[in-house]
């Protein structure tokens, strides 16, 4: 019985990899979009002045799981009149496309060795990486867009119409603006973008995209944030002149399967903002210092005893009880980690690469705490009459300086 | 008798990837046809878009198969969606089908099948060599036609979609005035 099960795992075995892999990210990046919600209430709330969830678990922690319940046991009425098919379609195609776009997402350099099997951090690592997440993003235009035509309703209708002609505009400018960048790396693949930001290890920082890209840069972040419907450029679900714009007649879990693809974007932009952008799983520090390998434990263990000191005054038992212990488990992570070098040095990769990702999803909250929304005409003209030139512009002056750039180095040599 | 030879060999996983994705983008157009909503049209079209990449990627060649979901798929037919939407249209109206259609299509519509699968029939080997060696596949070589071998007709295209965006403008400023 249990060599028969040995033997169908070992000739299975790439194929049982890839599904357990599938099923562990989708399990992280739900639960991460979960705690994101958290996140932004917390931060937004702090910013002004407001606790933020508190009652439900120590500091609102378990707020998320109370929702997510919400969403499930809440009546689901199907408005009448409304397109059936595509009613029912639209948050299914939103959901999926958002959770296909994580797949091509590179999560560290080296390979995990676990039962003699190479497992790569990331699930697809395709040759055209960054065109087929493009391709996704063309597709998830019609999540958005169909919702709001088959709701039949005055107000959806108007955020779908607006959503389609946002994301169709902002998508070139997206589009152009990574040119540079992968003029600069000779390919599509995002492995090869991270590797190509790394020719010079001593520069650390300095080596990375985001210094020569500036200009694309914030054309792709800017790009980037109207295609996922985010403050500033949330036209389409506008509560003060669309009620709740596309999703306004969905409720219960489809209304929460479009609020998933939505955080499961940002997840992705900020992912891709990382990779071209700002070197990756790339240390900021120069290679030679071995010392910054530390810094994981560094910040883990004073996080942990922190999280231990603010649990034991805590003013409720559960409390009490539970922060303590996460926090146990926070500074113990942080000490095994120095204790264990070779886990310390294949941890460096995901530890950047996650630690940049969150400070790009800060930004997204911190943006939606201050930032006021654009008017729909200003939305257009930014994007047509502003951007899309900036993007072109970069891309000229890119090419220009690679074309360029080796003359001026031999003429300089001569 | 190579036909006969062909269809004898067992069927390989692209094999039969293919006649799924050949069946899913029949069934894509001939639901374009006859769905009665212009949106569930537009839907189908959108399969029939998908359904041809995913063929595309089997060939090898994933630069077309990418830029085909997003140019098709994508920027074209949500124009598509978003005109349909604006105008708001509603489901088709049965009108009394013109007689000459059915005179003069449908022996047409069969003569079109029975020469494009002549023409298909006969190409069969370049049909099969492509699908094995996927070597036309590559961005770089896609690249390189474009702007070595074909740059003239290339150039050509775009100032013919230049000329044609100038037009659209002349016509939507006119509105203006």
């Amino acid at each position: 019985m249990i060599s028969s099960l040995t033997s169908f795992l070992s000739a299975h075995a790439t194929i049982i990899v890839y599904l357990v892999k599938i099923a562990l990210l989708l399990f992280i990046v739900l639960t991460v979009n979960a705690y994101l919600t958290w996140f932004e209430r917390k931060v937004v709330a702090h910013m002004q002045s407001r606790w933020g969830p508190h009652r439900v678990g120590p500091h609102g922690l378990l707020q998320p799981l109370a929702d997510g319940a919400k969403f499930l046991l809440k009546e689901d009425p199907t408005p009448a009149g409304v397109d059936k098919f595509t009613y029912f379609l639209a948050p299914l195609m939103a959901l999926a496309l958002a959770l296909t776009s994580i797949a091509i997402i590179p999560f560290g350099p080296e390979p995990l060795h676990i039962f003699g099997q190479n497992i790569s951090l990331g699930i697809a690592d395709l040759n055209i990486g960054i065109l087929a997440l493009f391709a996704i993003t063309a597709l998830s235009v019609y999540g958005v867009a169909l919702a709001g035509w088959s709701s039949n309703s005055k107000y959806p209708l108007l955020g779908g119409l607006r959503s389609s002609a946002q994301m169709v505009s902002y998508e070139l400018a997206l589009t152009m603006s990574v040119v540079g960048v992968l003029l600069l790396a000779g390919s599509f693949n995002l492995r090869d973008i991270i590797n190509a930001q790394a020719h010079h290890p001593e520069r650390g920082i300095l080596g990375w995209n985001i210094w020569p890209q500036i200009l694309g840069f914030i054309c792709f972040f800017v790009a980037a944030v109207a295609e996922t419907n985010r403050v500033p450029f949330d036209l389409p679900e506008a509560e003060s002149e669309l009620v709740a714009g596309f999703h306004t007649e969905y409720a219960s879990f489809k209304f929460a399967m479009f609020f998933i693809a939505e955080y499961t974007s940002m997840i992705t932009v900020s992912c891709l903002c990382t990779i071209m952008f700002f070197g990756g799983w790339l240390s900021p520090f120069p290679a030679s210092w071995t010392f910054t390998y530390y810094l994981p434990s560094v910040i883990l263990i004073p996080f942990g005893l922190w999280v231990i000191w603010d649990g034991i005054r805590y003013e409720t038992i559960f409390g009490r009880i539970i922060l303590p212990g996460v926090g146990t488990a926070i500074t113990a992570i942080g000490a095994l980690l120095i204790l264990f070098p070779p886990v310390n040095e294949f941890i460096q990769g995901p530890f950047w690469l996650l630690a940049k990702i969150f400070i790009f999803l800060f930004v997204y909250v911190w943006m939606r705490g201050t930032l006021p929304r654009f008017r729909y005409d200003q939305l257009m003209s930014f994007g047509w009459k502003l951007l899309l030139p900036l993007s072109i512009a970069n891309v000229v002056i890119t090419a220009g300086a690679i074309l360029v750039w080796p003359m001026l180095k031999n003429w300089v040599n001569l | 008798m190579a036909d006969a030879q062909e269809l004898g060999q067992p069927v390989t996983p692209q094999l039969a990837i293919f006649f799924v994705l050949a069946a899913i983008a029949v069934i894509g157009a001939l639901s374009l046809i006859l769905q009665r909503h212009p949106i569930h049209s537009a839907l189908s079209l959108i399969v029939v878009m998908i359904a041809l990449a995913g063929l595309y990627l089997l060939m090898g060649s994933e630069f077309v198969a990418a830029v085909q979901i997003i140019v098709y798929g994508g920027a074209i037919m949500v124009l598509f969606v978003f005109v349909i939407m604006l105008l708001n249209a509603g489901a088709e109206e049965r009108t009394n089908v013109s007689k000459l259609a059915g005179v003069a299509g449908i022996p047409l519509a069969v003569a079109l099948l029975g020469f494009l699968a002549a023409a298909i029939a006969r190409s069969n080997e370049s049909a099969q060599a492509g699908l094995q060696s996927g070597t036309l596949a590559n961005t770089k070589e896609i690249s390189m036609m474009l702007f070595k071998d074909f740059v003239y007709p290339f150039e050509l295209t775009s100032f013919l979609i230049l000329v044609a965006i100038l037009g659209a403008i002349v016509l939507a400023q006119r509105e203006k005035s």
